[in-house]
């Protein structure tokens, strides 16, 4: 039984048919990939899996649970957390605050402050920040903050939309570094990105989104060596 | 014309402009009547020439590595300056004799402000622009005086000229504590006298002075090394000397004075509800008045022993939690329509509907019910009686009997044996209660689980669904919870009155509890307390104010905006929001391996 089953789902903006019919599955402890162009419909799939949008038609299978029914707030203690894409940290409140509240829904007060200094040893920058506004921090720092921060809520499963977006080439490294060891803790990632070289280095699999619908889908291996991939995504001639 | 020389021009101009303009708005020739020091000086010469030294004082600091010379010369420049827009309208007032049709301020009595009180006009216009250049010099003198000096001069020159101007309050205070000679030969009718006003200044200023060359360092260094068991008696000292003090300060203050903290009282409370909804949670409520009206209405409705009330009257104490209740409820019904609604959306809506209630309790349909424009009369006022009373009688009376050796008392029983709340010395105990209440609920809100929910809902509400946070709940929760406190405040206004109409009920009372809260700090629960003595305070103190009152309140929050856009007491997070932009924005790449 995978983790998280994305059956057949259906999503519109007013009249315009975002998701025609996406499917797609995570099995525990993967890393899976979503790519595709600008307006594929990679972060309305994110935003139907968390609630954030009603799909009309198809399910949301998680833990062998239909969240579909759920309100967004509700999906945080069943287990999924996700790191809003352009990273929405509180910019106003300083780094621990923002670790704080992303284990809000917590209550072993004692276990809060440990996991929050191992938020800050496993990005030492973040250490060195603790009581610094969020949004004075650089880009890439945010984005560590943003990714620890749903690490704060203990989920099973953790989705990130366009992680790389707007970060230096080094700082890309550093956070899919980041994701890697993450997942090698245990952890079921769904990654969204455009990066779809970066991406697929990573994952186990992916998926290829266009025009809201999955046109393809393989071992991330195999997708780097498909030539319709490398020719569109890749760069690749 | 060189740089420098434009600019000094610039600060002068600009100075007579706001001179002539406080002229030309009536401020001046109204502040021409409350002394500061006695037959000498008033509020309005501290106003006029207060500008001509502010001007001496800004033309000559912008100059600083130049000679003394120069700096003195571009003071006393800057200060004539200010003089000249008003001598250009005192030469106006000679060729256009029809001139108070058209600017009806411009009368005889500020003219003769204008030129020092010389009948020939010119002479006195010419005169002032020389006063105005001597007082920008005294500017230039004011800025070569080295920080050390200047701030306890200024601190003290503040703090004696608010003596002078809040002297009817001190009279108020010492008249029933001295001879009739004493108080003479230290006040006039308005104002310090002369010599008690120098007195008190180089009083002051040494003061100020000693405690920033050492004593300040000695009191702290005295503070830190007491033990934790002195530290602890200190502080029980310092707060029982407070509650003693708020015990007994109606007796301090009189009646009118107490009437004064009343109406702060009342806007503290509506300040720390409204605080709720847009300081914690940041929902943008502009029609807080709806939550007073409904406490007050439902008061009187059931209170009230007109043709309105009940056929048996409750009693107040029985009425306010409903009252509370029925407000929390309104804040819970007007929450739910509004939810989807943020920021500019969600203030359109909540202004509306401040103005549905005022239109409703107006309108002849609710007549029957409400009184419409007639209002409700004969609500009593609040007051214990029976066993409850004669228990306090035998705590209070006793301490009255002590405190009244010393012209001071508390809370008393009257010749029935029942406590009430009539006058504004015994109302202020109801006001001070529900405030400690109110305040002690507030803090606890605010460092609470709930309290984190709206500060994250407040930042960022998706962010903030994302975390696991149901801000629907949430928002409705701070709505509910933040018409409460409003509630509260009508129900002791109706009582308070004795009647209530309409008229009470006006979106001005929203605004002036908003920019309360902004002037104090939003966010900061201190804030609201320092925000209401700020803008319900002094305007009630100084009558001469009241004409003014919204032209000062635009003035303030401009001015807040500009020099203070975090209050004057702000709460930690909007502190440092405010005032850390700027550092650390240069984040160096990271280097770190994960």
């Amino acid at each position: 039984m995978p983790l998280l089953e994305v059956n057949d789902v259906h999503a519109y903006y007013g009249n315009i048919h975002a998701l025609k019919g996406v499917s797609l599955t995570v099995e525990k402890g993967e890393i899976v990939t979503l790519i595709g162009g600008n307006g594929a419909g990679k972060t309305t799939t994110l935003r139907t899996i968390t609630g954030l949008m009603k799909p009309r038609d198809g399910h949301v299978i998680f833990d062998n649970e239909d969240v579909s029914k759920y309100p967004a707030h509700a999906w945080v203690s069943r287990g999924i957390a996700m790191v809003p894409e352009g990273r929405g940290v509180f910019a106003k409140l300083s780094v621990e605050e923002n670790l704080e509240l992303g284990a809000f829904h917590r209550n072993d007060k004692e276990n809060i402050k440990d996991d929050i200094e191992k938020s800050y040893e496993m990005f030492p920058r973040l250490g060195e920040r603790r009581t610094q506004l969020a949004g004075t921090m650089s880009g890439g720092e945010q984005q560590m903050l943003a990714v620890t921060r749903a690490l704060m809520s203990k989920p099973r499963l953790l989705l990130m939309d366009e992680p790389s977006m707007g970060l230096a080439p080094v700082l890309v490294d550093v956070i899919f570094e980041a994701i890697e060891r993450i997942n090698q803790e245990g952890m079921t990632v769904l990654l969204v990105e455009q990066n779809a070289h970066m991406a697929l280095q990573i994952a186990n699999r992916g998926y290829v989104l266009q025009t809201g619908q999955i046109v393809l889908t393989d071992k991330a291996d195999v997708l780097q060596k498909d030539p319709t991939v490398q020719k569109a995504y890749l760069g690749i001639e | 014309m060189n740089e420098e020389l434009r600019g000094t021009i610039k600060t002068g101009l600009i100075a007579g402009v706001v001179t002539l303009s406080l002229g030309m708005i009536g401020i001046l020739v109204a502040f021409n009547k409350r002394f500061i020091v006695t037959d000498a000086v008033t509020l309005a010469d501290l106003l006029l020439f207060g500008m001509a030294v502010i001007a001496g004082y800004l033309g000559a600091s912008s100059l600083k590595e130049h000679s003394m010379g120069r700096r003195l010369l571009h003071g006393g420049l800057a200060g004539m300056l200010a003089a000249v827009p008003t001598f250009l309208l005192i030469l106006l007032t000679l060729v256009w004799e029809g001139i108070r049709d058209s600017f009806i301020n411009v009368e005889p009595a500020l003219v003769s402000l204008l030129t020092l009180d010389n009948e020939n006009v010119v002479v006195g216009g010419i005169l002032l622009i020389v006063v105005f250049g001597v007082l920008g010099l005294v500017g230039v003198g004011y800025a070569q005086l080295p920080v050390r000096f200047r701030r306890p001069i200024s601190m003290s020159l503040a703090w004696t000229i608010g003596s002078g101007v809040m002297s009817d309050i001190l009279i108020g205070i010492l008249r029933p504590r001295m001879s009739n000679d004493t108080l003479r030969s230290l006040f006039g009718s308005t104002g310090l006298q002369p010599v008690p006003f120098v007195v008190l200044f180089v009083l002051l200023t040494a003061v100020f002075f000693w405690w920033q060359q050492g004593g300040q360092t000695r009191y702290q260094t005295l503070r830190q090394n007491f033990t934790p068991r002195q530290q602890k008696s200190s502080r029980r000292v310092s707060i029982s000397l407070l509650v003693i003090f708020l015990l007994i300060l109606p007796s301090l203050l009189g009646v009118y004075l107490s009437e004064i903290f009343n109406e702060i009282g009342r806007f503290v409370l509506m300040g720390l509800g409204l605080n709720i909804a847009i300081g914690l949670a940041g929902l943008l409520d502009l029609g807080y008045v709806t939550n007073f009206a409904v406490g007050a209405y439902i008061m009187a409705l059931l209170t009230s022993s007109s043709q309105f009330g009940p056929e048996n009257p409750w009693s107040f104490w029985l009425a306010v939690p409903i009252c509370v209740v029925a407000a929390m409820f309104t804040g819970f019904i007007l929450a739910l329509p509004v939810l989807k609604m943020r920021g500019d959306y969600l203030a359109i809506a909540t202004l509306g509907f401040g103005e549905i209630i005022r239109v409703l309790a107006r309108s002849d349909a609710l007549k029957p019910v409400i009184g419409g424009a007639q209002g409700i009369l004969q609500i009593p006022a609040a007051q214990i009686g029976g066993f409850m009373a004669q228990v306090m009688g035998y705590i209070l009376n006793p301490i009255n009997n002590l405190l009244s050796r010393f012209e001071l008392g508390i809370l008393a029983t009257n010749s029935n044996g029942d406590i009430v709340f009539g006058n504004p010395p015994q109302l202020y105990y109801l006001f001070i209660l529900a405030s400690l209440l109110m305040l002690f609920i507030s803090r606890r809100l605010n460092n609470s689980r709930t309290g984190r929910r709206w500060m994250a809902i407040r930042e960022d509400e998706d962010v903030a669904a994302a975390m696991g946070i149901n801000t629907t709940n949430a928002k409705v929760l701070a709505f509910t919870l933040s018409a409460a406190s409003g509630g509260l405040a009508g129900a002791i206004f109706a009582a308070k009155l004795g009647s209530i109409f309409p008229s009470s009920f006006e979106l001005l009372i929203s605004i002036n509890v908003l920019a309360l809260i902004i002037v104090g700090g939003l966010g900061s629960i201190p804030g609201v307390i320092v925000g209401a003595f700020a803008l319900v305070g002094i305007p009630q103190l100084l009558s001469e104010f009241a004409e003014f009152r919204l032209l000062l309140y635009g003035i303030a929050l401009i001015g807040m905006m500009l020099v203070r856009p975090e209050g004057l007491w702000p709460s930690e997070v909007h502190r440092r929001e405010i005032h850390s932009h700027g550092e650390d924005e240069t984040a160096v790449p990271v280097s770190v391996k994960p």
